[in-house]
């Protein structure tokens, strides 16, 4: 029965691949991109149990803290065009006082 | 005290994720501890808003309102999907959070975009820009229902706080 | 008992996997970036939980489970900062959203629900 649970997760990882294939934005492919990483650790999960390793989930801890981090990185890369940019731009909104 | 809290948390995570109890390991665990608390300490972090123990013992409560509020939400956003005419109503909107702490408005918008349906895309103050997938996703927001259970769970983690000093 | 917990997580596990589903396919529905987001926290929140419930239930009480709890809380607690920053950035960039109605001029009232919460607040 695991076997359904690793054929929906494909199925729906195949769902993302083509959305981030096509996207017409830059932001389509990152959602995608944050997308494909959330269901990569599910099925990391489920097939983990299909073969009965369940230590895959270590992997997929990580992997998902990396998805964040990787997500960000092209985020703030495509807003600033550099991941190390002046801070000051940010604090002329108005904000926290 | 915070420390010590944070310190606790950050051993106890290390043991369950080793699952190997030997001496090598466990020492290089402390020694993992003690850094990521000397660096929280460098980089000013283990205070109110970095690390809100009081949130975190109103929080069960909530997350389970919370869960049920996203499985309602999930439920409907599922049959816009399935439904051929995709009828959506895609609106913005902008809401107040009647929250008074950074880590009050930061859950409230959290929560928004963790419901499917309703996405935070910009706060500013105390102000929220909400993007809609359907008007009455917004109108709900707009009727405040949720911004009062979250000022409600914000008030007891202080009540809780008041209680311990 | 354990038929029933078998049954159960079966259950769950069945039903994660039809909200996964759905969202991935709304993914590909959704006319634009913003639409798409509500599709992508379908997946993010209700399926990855169902689907992890059940498999908690399967691992039974180990430290399998306990791991399982941790990814758990990871998507809880990052997939919404993810949606928003995409969001914003998508903002920022000038992706115009489809709407059918834009409300963020409307001036924002200390209406009768913000006035009675300051009010108990202080």
């Amino acid at each position: 029965m695991f076997y359904v649970a690793t054929g929906a997760v494909l199925l729906a990882l195949l769902f993302a691949v083509i959305r981030a294939i096509r996207g017409p934005t830059v932001f389509d492919r990152v959602l995608a991109a944050n997308t494909i990483g959330t269901l990569a650790i599910l099925l990391l999960a489920s097939y983990g149990f299909l073969t009965g390793r369940p230590e895959f989930l270590d992997i997929g801890l990580t992997y998902g803290l990396l998805n964040l981090i990787g997500t960000f990185a092209v985020l703030k890369f495509f807003r600033h065009g550099d991941l190390a940019y002046d801070i000051t731009e940010d604090q002329e909104k108005p904000g926290w006082k | 005290m915070r420390t010590l809290v944070l310190a606790t948390a950050l051993a106890a995570f290390w043991l369950a994720l080793s699952g190997h109890y030997t001496p090598f390991l466990i020492s290089v665990g402390a020694l993992c501890v003690i850094l990521v608390v000397y660096l929280a300490h460098r980089m000013h972090i283990v205070d109110e808003e970095g690390q809100p123990v009081e949130l975190f013992l109103a929080a069960p409560t909530y997350w389970l309102w919370l869960f049920v509020e996203i499985a309602k939400s999930a439920w409907s956003v599922t049959w816009i999907i399935l439904d051929p005419r995709l009828p959506i109503s895609p609106t913005f909107t902008r809401v107040r959070a009647g929250q008074k702490t950074a880590a009050g408005i930061a859950t409230y918008a959290n929560s928004i975009t963790l419901t499917p349906g309703t996405i935070t895309t910009g706060v500013s103050g105390d102000i929220l820009d909400v993007h809609a997938i359907v008007k009455s996703g917004a109108d709900d927001l707009e009727a405040g229902g949720m911004d009062q259970r979250v000022t409600q769970f914000e008030g007891n983690a202080s009540t809780a706080r008041r209680e311990k000093a | 008992m354990e038929m029933i917990a078998d049954a159960a997580s079966w259950c769950l596990i069945v039903l994660g996997c039809f909200f996964l589903v759905t969202g991935a396919l709304g993914m590909l529905r959704m006319p634009d970036v913003y639409t798409r987001m509500h599709a992508a926290s379908v997946i993010d929140t209700i399926g990855a939980t169902l689907l992890i419930l059940g498999l908690i239930i399967q691992a039974g009480p180990t430290l399998i489970a306990l791991k399982l709890v941790f990814v758990l809380a990871l998507f809880f607690f990052f997939s919404p900062v993810a949606s928003h920053a995409v969001a914003q950035a998508a903002l920022h960039a000038d992706v115009k959203p489809i709407l059918s109605e834009d409300r963020r001029d409307r001036d924002v009232p200390d209406g009768p629900e913000a006035k009675s919460g300051k009010g108990a607040r202080s």
